[in-house]
């Protein structure tokens, strides 16, 4: 074992469904042998919730309000690189079937004439963060250095990214690899 | 005395192949088995050089390889990063100019346009998403029309026209504002005498037109993409053949 620093790991979701989250724990035992290379910061993984300085940083989901537009403009800060993973992130994926409608619809749609709602109104508690006109991918916001495509990316897929960046290679997903979902 | 004449020959990337007269270079290429990348092409329907896919460079000059003629002594670049870079470019341009979500769409695994981003290793969109507002008909009984995904490749207009012997789809307007319509005083798929057995229902490269009640019949792993790659030659037949029609 060499006495290496380990490089540091930040992951979060923003308008995802935490599927990349979960496929990224299907690395099974190899996390084990990477969490000799890296350790985690901010991530759902840890409940850490203040970002410091980070090698890697991997975007799960879309932009779909000011809470996510804030936490991706944080990650681009405290990141070396930026991936971003999965559908959503890349082109906004299932949420963005949302930019169909306006968001007075959505939201209309969804708080008052749904068919089962009880006590009909549309959320307005300050502490909610505000909803954008529309779903975006990340990489229409801030810098994004790499993608790794699929719905969600494979186990192997997060495994052969991560090992890539800590050999301090350009990360190639293999073509026939490839998949969107 | 009679002389056998000397077969005409083009040269892609280095390699001749023989073509006969009226011979398109994509024509040539397919039956020697070298693949041109095409998504508006079809074999045996009139060319109409849409997509832009196909672009070689034909004696230095960009030119679509399914509306070209072949000609003796071209010489022809194809598989080269150049070129194929600007395919790819194409493509995600087709992605932004749509609504394209992938894991949501009864086509994938079975979609060319998505088959033809894997072959040219697009990881991302790379324009900025357009989210365009597009008529989706589902009037028809079988036959669902789902404009957000089509990319005007006029596959349908054609089949229909030349093989079905209808006329059931036509493109309106002009560029960004083109569409795909339906040739009925309504506008409606279900006042067309379409049927699921149509060359036309069945030809789209994309998941704009879709018979339904058939979304996701094949699980992952025996889609068409699953088990081939879109640089096969002669896939478009059986990607064909494998959209059923009816109940089986
Ligand atoms: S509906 Fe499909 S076949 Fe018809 S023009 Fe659009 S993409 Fe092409
Ligand atoms: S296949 Fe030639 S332009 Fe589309």
């Amino acid at each position: 074992m060499t006495n290496k620093p380990k490089l540091k790991l930040a992951t979060t979701s923003l308008a995802g469904c935490f599927g990349c989250h979960m496929s990224f724990l299907d690395m099974d035992e190899r996390l084990v042998e990477l969490l000799e290379q890296i350790e985690f910061d901010r991530s759902p993984f840890t409940d850490i919730k203040q970002l410091g300085p980070c090698d890697i940083g991997l975007i799960e989901g879309g932009v779909c309000n000011a809470e996510n537009v804030h936490v991706l403009r944080t990650f681009r800060e405290h990141c070396r690189i930026l991936v971003a993973v999965g559908a959503c992130a890349i082109n906004g994926g299932v949420p963005a079937m949302r930019n169909h409608y306006s968001l007075q619809e959505c939201l209309e749609e969804v708080y008052l004439n749904s068919p089962d709602t009880v006590n009909p109104h549309i959320p307005n508690d300050p502490e909610l963060p505000l909803l954008l006109d529309k779903v975006y991918p990340v990489h229409e916001v801030v810098k994004i250095d790499y993608f790794l495509p699929g719905c969600p990316p494979t186990g192997d897929a997060f495994y052969s990214l991560l090992k890539d960046l800590i050999g301090g290679r350009e990360p190639q997903v293999e073509k026939g690899r490839l998949r969107y979902d | 005395m009679t002389t056998e004449p000397e077969p005409k020959l083009i040269c892609i990337d280095g390699q001749e192949i023989p073509f006969q007269h009226g011979q398109t270079i994509m024509d040539a290429a397919l039956a020697a088995g070298i693949y041109i990348p095409h998504l508006c092409h079809f074999p045996g329907i009139t060319p109409q050089g849409n997509c832009k896919l196909c672009t070689v460079e034909v004696n230095g000059k960009p030119l679509t390889a399914c509306t070209s003629p072949a000609a003796d002594g071209q010489q022809i670049r194809n598989n080269t990063t150049e070129l194929n870079e600007a395919r790819k470019a194409l493509t995600q341009m087709l992605f932004m100019e749509g609504n394209h979500i992938c894991p949501s769409c009864e086509k994938t695994g079975n979609c060319p346009l998505q088959a033809m981003a894997y072959h040219l290793g697009m990881l991302h969109g790379r324009f900025p998403a357009q989210y365009p507002l597009r008529q989706v008909d589902a009037s028809h009984p079988t036959i669902m029309l789902d404009r957000d995904r089509c990319i005007l490749c006029s596959l349908c207009v054609r089949a229909s026209r030349e093989v079905d012997g209808k006329n059931v789809f036509a493109i309106a307007g002009r560029g960004i504002h083109a569409s795909l319509i339906v040739n009925t005083s309504s506008g409606k798929l279900a006042d067309s005498d379409i049927e699921p057995s149509d060359l036309a229902a069945k030809i789209c490269p994309v998941g704009a037109i879709l018979i339904k009640e058939h979304g996701y019949d094949a699980p992952i792993g025996r889609r068409i993409f699953d088990q081939h790659k879109i640089s096969e030659i002669g896939l478009e037949k059986e990607i064909v053949a494998r959209v059923k029609s009816d109940d089986q």
